[in-house]
Order: C-alpha cells, then sequence, then structure tokens
C-alpha cells in the first residue's frame, strides 16, 4: 500500500506551530521594533543586531511562520466561504500554501543577506 | 464531538464567538501587513527617517495599536487552545491561561509605549 502524505495535516499542524512560535517571538520583535523606532542610535544597533548570523537565523524562522501562518489563514477563510473544499482541491491548496510561503521566505532571506 | 449531554467543566459556550473573532482579527491583521508593506514599498528605502515616518502620523499610530490588539485577542485565542489539548492538569491549565492573559496584556501595553515615543 503506498502512503499518500497529508498534506493538508502538515500543513494544519505547521499553522499551529507557526502560531506558538510566533507568540514565542513576540518579546524579541517588540524589542527590535522599540529599538527600531526609539531613535537614529538606536537604529543603528538594531540593524548591527540583525547582522548577526544567530539573529539572522531566528527572524528567517519568524519570517517563515508569519508567511507559513497567513498564507494558511487565508486559506481557512476561503475555505470558511466554502470555496476549494473539495478534497483534491484542498490538498491542492495546502501544497500552494507551502510552496508560496517558503519562496516567499526565500525571498525575505535573500533580502536579509544581500539587501543593503 | 461529544455531544450536547457531556459538557468540559471550563464551559462551552465561547466556541462559536471565538471561531468569529478569530476570524475577524485574522481580517484586520491581513490589512495591516498589507498597508505595512504598500507604507515599506512607497518609502523606498530604509533608514531610521524613513522607518520613523511610516509610524509617525497619527492615523497609523491607530491603526497599529488596533493590530497589536487583534494580535492578542488572536494569539491569547489560538495559545488558549494550544494549552487546553495538551496541558490536562487543570490547576497548571488555568495558571497558563492567566499568565498568557497577563503576557499579551503587557505586550499591548508596551507597544502603545513605543509608538508613543515616535
Amino acid at each position: 500500500m503506498r502512503y499518500r502524505l497529508p498534506v493538508a495535516g502538515i500543513a494544519s499542524i505547521l499553522h499551529r506551530v507557526s502560531g506558538l512560535l510566533m507568540f514565542l517571538g513576540l518579546p524579541l520583535v517588540l524589542w527590535l521594533f522599540e529599538q527600531s523606532l526609539s531613535s537614529e542610535r538606536s537604529f543603528g544597533q538594531f540593524v548591527q543586531f540583525a547582522r548577526a548570523p544567530l539573529a539572522r537565523l531566528v527572524l528567517l524562522g519568524l519570517a517563515w511562520a508569519l508567511l507559513h501562518h497567513l498564507c494558511m489563514g487565508v486559506r481557512f477563510l476561503l475555505l470558511d466561504a466554502h470555496l476549494g473544499v473539495e478534497r483534491e482541491a484542498a490538498r491542492r491548496s495546502s501544497w500552494v500554501v507551502l510552496a508560496v510561503s517558503l519562496s516567499l521566505t526565500a525571498l525575505f532571506a535573500a533580502v536579509l543577506f544581500w539587501g543593503n | 464531538m461529544a455531544g450536547s449531554s457531556r459538557r468540559i467543566p471550563a464551559g462551552a459556550h465561547y466556541g462559536l464567538r471565538d471561531w468569529l473573532i478569530q476570524r475577524i482579527t485574522a481580517l484586520i491583521l491581513i490589512a495591516f501587513v498589507i498597508v505595512l508593506a504598500a507604507s515599506l514599498i512607497a518609502v523606498g528605502h530604509l533608514d531610521y527617517e524613513a522607518w520613523a515616518s511610516i509610524f509617525a502620523p497619527v492615523p497609523m499610530k491607530l491603526v497599529t495599536v488596533l493590530a497589536v490588539m487583534a494580535t492578542c485577542y488572536h494569539a491569547w485565542i489560538g495559545v488558549r487552545d494550544i494549552w487546553m489539548d495538551y496541558v490536562k492538569p487543570l490547576g497548571i491549565r488555568l495558571t497558563l491561561h492567566v499568565c498568557t492573559i497577563l503576557w499579551l496584556l503587557y505586550c499591548l501595553v508596551w507597544s502603545v509605549q513605543i509608538l508613543g515615543s515616535v
């Protein structure tokens, strides 16, 4: 028997995982928001911080979490509106969510590593 | 679902309301992401002046606070569901609930303070 990857299930679990990641990342994001806004000097420190390899990894993780959560959220809203509820369509849209969020994360990575 | 004859002790009447709030706050947050992305594209480059100019106008401050409120409410419902699914002892679960609410309220106050400094 061939095992069929339950892609909708994986995408759903990742929706929960990404939500929890963002909840845990909230203090870091708010701290960075504060650093970036309070003064020209602290903005410089914010940029400096965002250049550290570990910080970049964490920011990349949070960016993926936001993008996946957002795309999956849009999918859920469309399902609520009875769009794409058929089995095949729901399966396909899960793939689309995974692919789009990963592509946008790659784009964010490109900006983070090679921008300016 | 266990049916209406078996009730969980924590109460079960907030289901539909939270379902609706989760979607309303999601729509607010999608709109905010679009507004923020558009603002970033509009300023073009990103230095302190440009970044601060996005959050300086009062309407944007209000929109941002609304988005933070939506984030907190949305996160509360989501995180509470996680506690309810994986943390079974009632005492620990309720403690986590209270900590989550206090923490999110703290974050809300903090973000208002940050926006006040711009």
